[in-house]
């Protein structure tokens, strides 16, 4: 049964899913960059013993599709442990940890092209290891990835759209939800047009960090 | 000339994977003194500064640093270091200036002077930036203080790193190689510097290639090969040297 398009409750219906869209980007960033960063520093760590549980968790967060991932995080809880998860929690987690991984491997990119005589030069002025890594390592990596960080926040603003499979009412389901009751791909044209607003806010942003961080050279 | 022992390095040995970089190395140096080590490249004079600034570990000897142990050998003749406090106390009490400067590019010239200062010796911030500017005064780059290392040439760089040493106070100064990536022009500046530090009775060692700066400047000259001393002493006496190795050497500097 076809019905004509109510385009305000349609934009708003949208909307709301923008908004769940939105709170997962922001709780996702949020945690998984100082979980990145903490990653980074434990592979960096010289003992096997905590080298290879790292090692193993990059790649299986990388090596297998986030939206499998998803659905693990999902399921398996009821499954196994035998309590069910909420929705948005679970994505929330399961996009954490997913990120995490990939931004662990930008920092430790990072971290390991910045020349090691600047921390002979801060070892022997009397800095300690933890005074180095804060004040002059942390702060020129994050001069340098501000452009590999602004693209996977650009992807994960996208892949917010993968939290559909296990029920989030974010954008892309409540399109999916428009297109059945109107039986019309407006609503997708639509949601195209607000992730490309959304992502267009995300470059804009980087792009005015990257200015501020310009303040000099190397 | 002042007599007390500023610096000992006794038997000490240092080996890369298979490679022996010092070979039972013995070294004294007394406060007040300025020793230049020259010598050809791989000849392990590097090495002996970092291992001194605890960038490397001796395998085995002694040695002591303003008084304090570094780190002396055990009944096998293996090297064992002081603890964390006691290394700690003897970083602050020299300094090393190293061959490609290594400021910090995201601090300004000011802060790269202050930042050790305040954060180690817990100096107060107001203080650290007169000490700081004093020193950029001193070296005629008062002008710098709110650059950024990317915006001044090597030597200004490299004069600044000598005043982010001297920001510490330490009792010695170790210069590795100093002038080695800085355009010939500007080697005059650096070499101006070290001299007043001389003048000032800052005892120092300098890894130099700079023949006539080590002679006109150093109370005594070392030269080394392939880890070991080859000869020690004024710079008389070691640039008209009658040992072979020594004559071979600075042939190549003779101009």
């Amino acid at each position: 049964m076809l019905s004509a398009i109510n385009y305000s409750s349609m934009i708003s219906f949208l909307l709301d899913g923008t908004v769940k869209a939105v709170e997962l980007f922001f709780l996702t960033i949020v945690l998984s960059l100082p979980l990145g960063l903490l990653v980074a520093r434990l592979r960096m760590i010289k003992f096997k013993a905590v080298q290879l549980p790292v090692k193993f968790y990059l790649l299986i967060m990388r090596g297998t599709p986030l939206i499998l991932q998803l659905m693990f995080f999902m399921y398996f809880p009821p499954l196994v442990l035998g309590f069910g998860v909420d929705r948005f929690m679970v994505a929330v987690f399961s996009f954490t940890i997913n990120y995490a991984a990939y931004f662990a491997e930008i920092f430790r990119g990072g971290i390991e092209s910045i020349p090691v005589g600047q921390q002979e030069a801060a070892y022997v002025l009397g800095l300690s290891q933890f005074q180095t890594f804060i004040r002059i390592t942390v702060p020129q990596v994050v001069k340098r990835i501000i452009p590999t960080v602004a693209g996977e926040s650009m992807t994960l603003v996208k892949d917010t759209a993968l939290a559909s499979i296990i029920g989030v009412t974010e954008l892309f389901r409540n399109a999916g939800s428009l297109k059945a009751t109107y039986s019309s791909v407006i609503p997708f044209a639509v949601a195209g047009l607000f992730y490309l607003i959304m992502n267009s806010v995300v470059a804009a942003f980087y792009s005015r960090v990257e200015k501020k961080l310009n303040y000099y050279k190397g | 000339m002042p007599t007390d022992e500023i610096l000992s390095v006794s038997h000490v040995s240092k080996s890369f994977d298979k490679l022996d970089v010092l070979k039972d190395m013995s070294l004294s140096v007394s406060s007040g003194e300025v020793v230049s080590v020259i010598g050809p490249s791989g000849s392990g004079k590097s090495t002996l500064l970092r291992v001194v600034n605890q960038l490397e570990r001796a395998e085995s000897g002694d040695i002591r640093v303003c008084g304090q142990v570094l780190c002396h050998n055990d009944d096998k003749g293996r090297a064992v270091y002081s603890d964390k406090d006691a290394l700690k106390a003897i970083r602050l009490s020299i300094g090393l200036v190293f061959q490609s400067f290594h400021l910090f590019p995201h601090y300004s010239i000011l802060k790269n002077i202050t930042e050790a200062p305040v954060q180690v010796l817990k100096t107060s911030r107001e203080e650290a930036e007169n000490t700081a500017r004093e020193l950029l005064k001193k070296l005629g780059l008062s002008d710098k203080e709110s650059a950024f290392p990317y915006q001044l040439s090597g030597g200004q760089q490299q004069r600044v790193a000598i005043a982010r040493a001297l920001a510490m106070n330490p009792q010695m100064i170790f210069f590795d190689e100093p002038t080695s990536a800085l355009d010939p022009e500007l080697t005059g500046e650096v070499l101006k510097v070290i001299r007043s530090l001389a003048a000032d009775h800052m005892t120092m060692v300098i890894v130099t290639h700079e023949m006539a700066f080590a002679a006109e400047l150093s109370d005594r000259i070392i030269f080394m090969d392939q880890g070991v001393i080859i000869e020690e002493g004024t710079p008389q006496a070691v640039f008209s040297s009658d040992h072979e190795r020594t004559r071979q050497f600075l042939q190549n500097y003779s101009k």
